[in-house]
């Protein structure tokens, strides 16, 4: 098994070094700094945090007239919150004058657990990706974080980022990496293709082993960067394969799966399956159990290449 | 930008009282043109507006992003029109585009583009956010030892926004006496007066409690104006906000007190009709 570790740590951990590189960086949170470990930066340059309480609004604000000033503004809470609860905050006050604040999210999707369906974030990727400007990044592991973090703060414009709760396998190895807008193939295939961000990449190298053992041989692609998305190595990917499987820890609409269809269908049409959450809410459990229960399993992953296997062109 | 080139044009209450009624022919001017916009809560602003930009702010219309400059953020961003008169009458950009406003390819947009006009610090519309803007830029100033001060005008149907009193408690929470706040208290808002929509009372103690020192003034004189902002800027260890007591649709006797001119603009008599009062 791989190693796991928490992507809101590597945040934390980076966020002090970049603090450490460079004074205009400041962090805001809105009350749960422990849990996004904000606080690391907090203990170490306390007079470039600020802790704005449960305001989530208010600390979009803040955010954007720090930035407006010169400032790298990280602001962070959960992803239920920002942008759900603050959406036209960060319309008017970030994305329309395209201010330089980074929005880092952590508990995005339903991994958040037995807190329940109020905490699961499972629209958050649809809001975000649909600001125009915005740079959207779902990263796979605690490394691929600790780089998109610092692409974010070395890149001029807003941000959001969304981290997983829980400790993920890394799937990558600390010499990766991470270029802003370039999709990694993770493995080469050649029967199907999955598509795959955040904790469903190290799902969908799991389902491709086993679909291996099955004699398919499917490659997996983690998209990394959301928005501007790598439609170039997408239409690749269809045109060789000529099958394509996305998997996400989101709502079915309005996320991966729906961007990567609109790619396929204009450049390169081909059958595709989509693993994401049925236009439902979820619920309090184990994150595991909910896994299960919304279809979001390395299984899940499998069964549905077998289905998109079913609808390719013979050649 | 070194203070030598600092170039700001200091007038008296006397010469700021003609550019009062400059702007509030710029106005009707603007909105009659355009065939729509929001005259009432322009010309209420009026002398809150003059007496920053002609006589406290320390700006300079050819270096708009001057790093010293003190800042005005427009909270109620559909008080643009009168923004835009001011920055014009400042020399921020030529006078003749005022007429542009609203057009299709115009900087001048309906509601404040910080994107697009020169001197706009903050883009708005949609309410409620101007104060915690305003926050983050009086941070900034501190954590960067900055000497500027940070006003922002709100209007008073604006502090409906939960928003408001988030910012309200977060700059007294971090004593910001570099940010001057100024409430446009006009006492209407679209759907008629605020204490029939939401009433705000007691406003000033709704201020004072969220750790505010609170001055009140009449919003359309310049003496009591610029007496407060001196005031204000004095103040340690807290933020204040001058409550300006003021009529919509001031100077314009068929727009006074009249909320059917808070989105409207006038037609075409009435443009004539205003400009013959506004003589």
């Amino acid at each position: 098994m791989p190693e796991e570790v928490a992507m809101r740590e590597a945040y934390g951990k980076t966020l002090v070094e970049l603090g450490k590189e460079n004074k205009d960086v400041v962090v805001l949170d809105a009350d749960l700094s422990k849990s996004t470990m904000t606080t690391f930066f907090a203990k170490e340059f306390p007079e470039r945090f600020f802790d704005c309480g449960i305001a989530e609004q208010n600390m979009v604000g803040i955010a954007a007239g720090l930035a407006s000033s010169g400032k790298i503004p990280f602001a962070s809470t959960f992803a239920v919150f920002v942008p759900g609860r603050c959406f036209d905050q960060i319309r008017v006050s970030i994305a329309s004058p395209r201010l330089n604040v980074k929005l880092v999210v952590t508990h995005g999707g339903i991994t958040v657990g037995e807190d329940g369906s109020s905490h699961q974030a499972v629209e958050d990727l649809s809001l975000a990706l649909s600001l125009p400007g915005f740079t959207v990044i779902v990263p796979a592991d605690a490394i691929e974080t600790a780089q998109a973090v610092r692409t974010a703060a070395s890149s001029i414009g807003p941000f959001y980022i969304r981290l997983a709760r829980l400790k993920t396998p890394l799937v990558y190895k600390d010499d990766y990496r991470f270029k802003l807008g370039k999709a990694v193939m993770m493995r080469p295939g050649k029967d199907a293709t999955i598509i795959a961000i955040g904790i469903m990449v190290a799902s969908a190298l799991e389902a491709a082993d086993n679909l291996k053992k099955q004699g398919i041989d499917c490659g997996v692609l983690n998209i990394s960067t959301l928005k501007p998305i790598d439609e170039a190595t997408i239409i690749k990917a269809a045109t060789d394969t000529g099958a394509i499987v996305t998997a996400e820890e989101h709502l079915e609409h309005g996320g991966l799966g729906s961007i990567v269809s609109q790619i396929v269908v204009k450049h390169q049409p081909v059958p595709m399956e989509f693993v994401a959450i049925k236009d439902t809410y979820a619920e309090s459990g184990k994150p595991a159990e909910l896994l299960e229960k919304y279809g979001l399993t390395a299984k899940d992953i499998e069964q549905a290449v077998h289905t998109v296997l079913k609808r390719k062109k013979k050649p | 930008m070194p203070e030598s080139d600092f170039k700001a044009k200091f007038l008296s209450v006397k010469e700021m009282e003609a550019v009062a009624k400059k702007l509030r022919r710029h106005i009707i001017m603007m909105t009659g043109k355009a065939g729509s916009g929001h005259p009432g809560g322009s010309l209420s602003s009026v002398e809150i507006i003059t007496s920053l930009y002609f006589n406290l702010l320390r700006h300079n219309p050819k270096d708009p992003h001057w790093l010293d400059r003190d800042r005005f953020i427009l909270s109620k961003g559909h008080a643009a029109p009168l923004l835009y008169a001011v920055l014009a009458e400042c020399g921020y950009f030529p006078v003749e585009e005022l007429l542009t406003l609203r057009q299709l390819g115009s900087n001048l947009q309906g509601h404040c583009d910080c994107t697009v006009t020169p001197g706009v610090e903050m883009t708005a519309g949609s309410l409620g956010q101007g104060l915690s803007f305003a926050v983050g830029v009086a941070l900034a100033g501190r954590l960067d030892s900055q000497a500027y001060k940070v006003y922002v005008l709100l209007g008073d149907g604006e502090c409906d926004e939960g928003q408001v009193w988030e910012a309200a408690m977060a700059a007294a929470h971090h004593k910001l006496d570099n940010l001057i706040a100024i409430v446009d208290n006009n006492g209407l808002q679209i759907d008629g007066w605020n204490r029939d929509v939401m009433n705000l009372d007691p406003f000033n103690k709704k201020w004072q409690a969220f750790g505010w020192q609170v001055i009140e003034v009449d919003g359309h004189d310049l003496t009591q104006l610029l007496n407060a902002f001196n005031q204000a800027k004095s103040v340690k260890g807290q933020p204040t906000v001058i409550i300006a007591h003021t009529v919509k649709g001031k100077g314009v006797s068929f727009m006074e007190n009249n909320p059917d001119f808070h989105g409207k603009a006038p037609n075409a008599a009435e443009v004539q009709l205003a400009l013959k009062e506004l003589e």
